[in-house]
């Protein structure tokens, strides 16, 4: 309990002191709102702007929920399909993989210029975000106890029956671990894509708000888009760990509460 | 019954306590794995229906690769397995309880009548029944984390058992446990057999483990893995305690410790 409050205090104490120091700079040094604006105008900035702000953040989510939800499908089907068929797998996997180590942001500006722009966006979400989930689910349907193989070929369990009931349950952490990771990198391939797209879109998301307002010296409104964009990223990440706990509390020991 | 070869003794020729019919024969069993290692070498076993035989050898002997054999897990390379009345229907034991930790108990021993698509009725009450013989019946829905190393394995039994199999492979089940668990597990499993004589191939490396459960003991050389020996342990069940620490027990386990160390020695 103790621990769990230190967890808690100690992180918000350090946000605190931070706020504090950049409102100290901002004012001791009167540094002008263009060049770093103090906290309580970003704050204000927030408030004041929360209506074109919000409809960007839900662009952006949107966005970043549909790259995700692709890449979720995507990784884990493809990943099922490697473990079925060895031939696919080699054949496709060298892909995936190049497509990964390949940064998104030389990748952007050719798929803005083939695809409508909100799918360019999405299939950016979609190509960082896959590759995880892709990875780590093939581990761990590689990695089942090959004892429970045998027993299921034992009682000669169909291979639906050996994949749904064995193999699927069986790589769910590292198929959980995969989409954790999956879920900041949409929302990045999201921004990233947003950035590229520019001012050359008629697109509204909070990345292109950032640009926006940096050609416009709007820095608050850059500080208070960016804020909504780290918000985002820590709710993404807490939702998928608070998945990631539900499904393994009972079984898994990276879930389970231990008592000393 | 094969005919005598070198390096057996005279005791193949006793016939075990019960049964005649044998449910399955290794034939001249042969089997080398892709990396060149010979795990057996024309090995040939009868096992009779409802008896109880160990095969006792030393690490690296090919028992557990003649289970998976007679189990069908693993193809031999040569020679063959005869199932005379057709082929039976088996329980598998690894020598790790081998539950599905995401399951609670009574899904993993479920599992076999799950996975044959067996009427749900019908499989719950054989899963309460075998839970209850192995003394788990109130543990129905923990999760196998939650359980210590023997109960794992008592489950592991019941999901083997579950299935009423005419033939029940164990393959160094206990090896992992502690002394006090093992020995109640060994009480256990010959209590369960003399009550259902099932038939059994039990694997295993302890000497004083094969002789306190088997009928008969089948005592193997290491690589290759062939039949160097049999010795019948002519001792009526139920055996308890008493049997564990008489003369009798210590004197059977003599005479296998001794026929196993020859074993090796002709392997040498």
């Amino acid at each position: 309990m103790n621990e769990r409050l230190l967890r808690i205090t100690l992180p918000v104490a350090v946000l605190a002191l931070a706020i504090i120091a950049w409102h100290l700079v901002v004012v001791v040094f009167a540094v002008p709102a263009y060049v770093l604006p103090g906290p309580w105008l970003v704050f204000k900035t927030l408030i004041v702007d929360r209506g074109l702000l919000w409809n960007s953040l839900l662009v952006t989510l949107a966005t970043t929920f549909e790259g995700f939800v692709l890449a979720a499908v995507g990784g884990i089907l493809l990943a099922v399909l490697f473990s079925q068929s060895r031939i696919v797998e080699y054949s496709l996997y060298p892909y995936a993989v190049i497509l990964q180590v390949t940064p998104i942001v030389a990748i952007a500006p050719l798929l803005l210029i083939y695809l409508p722009q909100p799918l360019a966006v999405l299939a950016c979400a979609w190509i960082v975000a896959f590759f995880p989930v892709l990875a780590n689910t093939t581990l761990g349907l590689a990695s089942v106890d090959h004892n429970l193989i045998a027993l299921f070929e034992l009682y000669k369990a169909s291979r639906w029956q050996t994949l749904w009931r064995l193999k699927l349950p069986a790589a769910l952490p590292q198929m959980l671990a995969g989409l954790r990771i999956a879920g900041g990198l949409s929302l990045i391939g999201a921004v990233v894509a947003e950035i590229a797209a520019g001012s050359a879109g008629a697109g509204s998301g909070l990345a292109y708000r950032i640009a926006e307002s940096g050609y416009r010296l709007n820095i608050p409104r850059m500080f208070a888009a960016l804020l909504l964009l780290s918000a985002a990223g820590v709710a993404i990440f807490f939702a998928l760990s608070l998945l990631n706990y539900l499904a393994l509390r009972r079984w898994h020991e990276s879930a389970v509460m231990r008592e000393r | 019954m094969p005919g005598p070869r070198p390096g057996m003794t005279e005791q193949m020729t006793q016939s075990p306590a019960t049964g005649n019919s044998a449910i399955v024969s290794l034939r001249g069993v042969g089997k080398t794995f892709e990396r060149g290692t010979v795990a057996l070498d024309r090995l040939d076993l009868d096992v009779r229906s409802g008896e109880f035989v160990s095969l006792l050898g030393p690490s690296g002997c090919g028992k557990s690769t003649a289970l998976r054999i007679v189990a069908g897990l693993s193809a031999p390379t040569s020679g063959s397995v005869e199932w005379p009345g057709g082929a039976g229907t088996i329980g598998f034991v690894f020598q790790e309880p081998t539950l599905m930790p995401w399951a609670d108990v009574a899904s993993n021993v479920r599992l076999p009548l799950s996975l044959a698509q067996a009427e749900e009725g019908a499989a719950a009450k054989a899963v309460e029944r075998w839970l209850a013989r192995v003394g788990l019946a109130e543990f129905a829905h923990s999760y196998p984390r939650e359980l210590s190393g023997g109960m794992k394995m008592r489950v592991s039994i019941a999901r083997a058992l579950v299935t009423e199999p005419q033939l029940l492979l164990m393959d160094e089940p206990f090896a992992a446990l502690d002394e006090i668990t093992r020995f109640k597990l060994n009480n256990e499993l010959t209590a369960l057999w003399h009550e259902h004589r099932r038939t059994v191939i039990f694997v295993t490396h302890s000497v004083f483990e094969s002789v306190y459960l088997s009928q008969r003991i089948v005592v193997m050389t290491p690589r290759p893995g062939r039949v160097f020996a049999e010795v019948p342990i002519p001792v009526p069940y139920p055996r308890d305690e008493r049997f564990r620490t008489s003369a009798e027990y210590a004197g059977l386990c003599r005479e296998v410790a001794e026929t196993l160390a020859r074993a090796m020695g002709s392997a040498a």
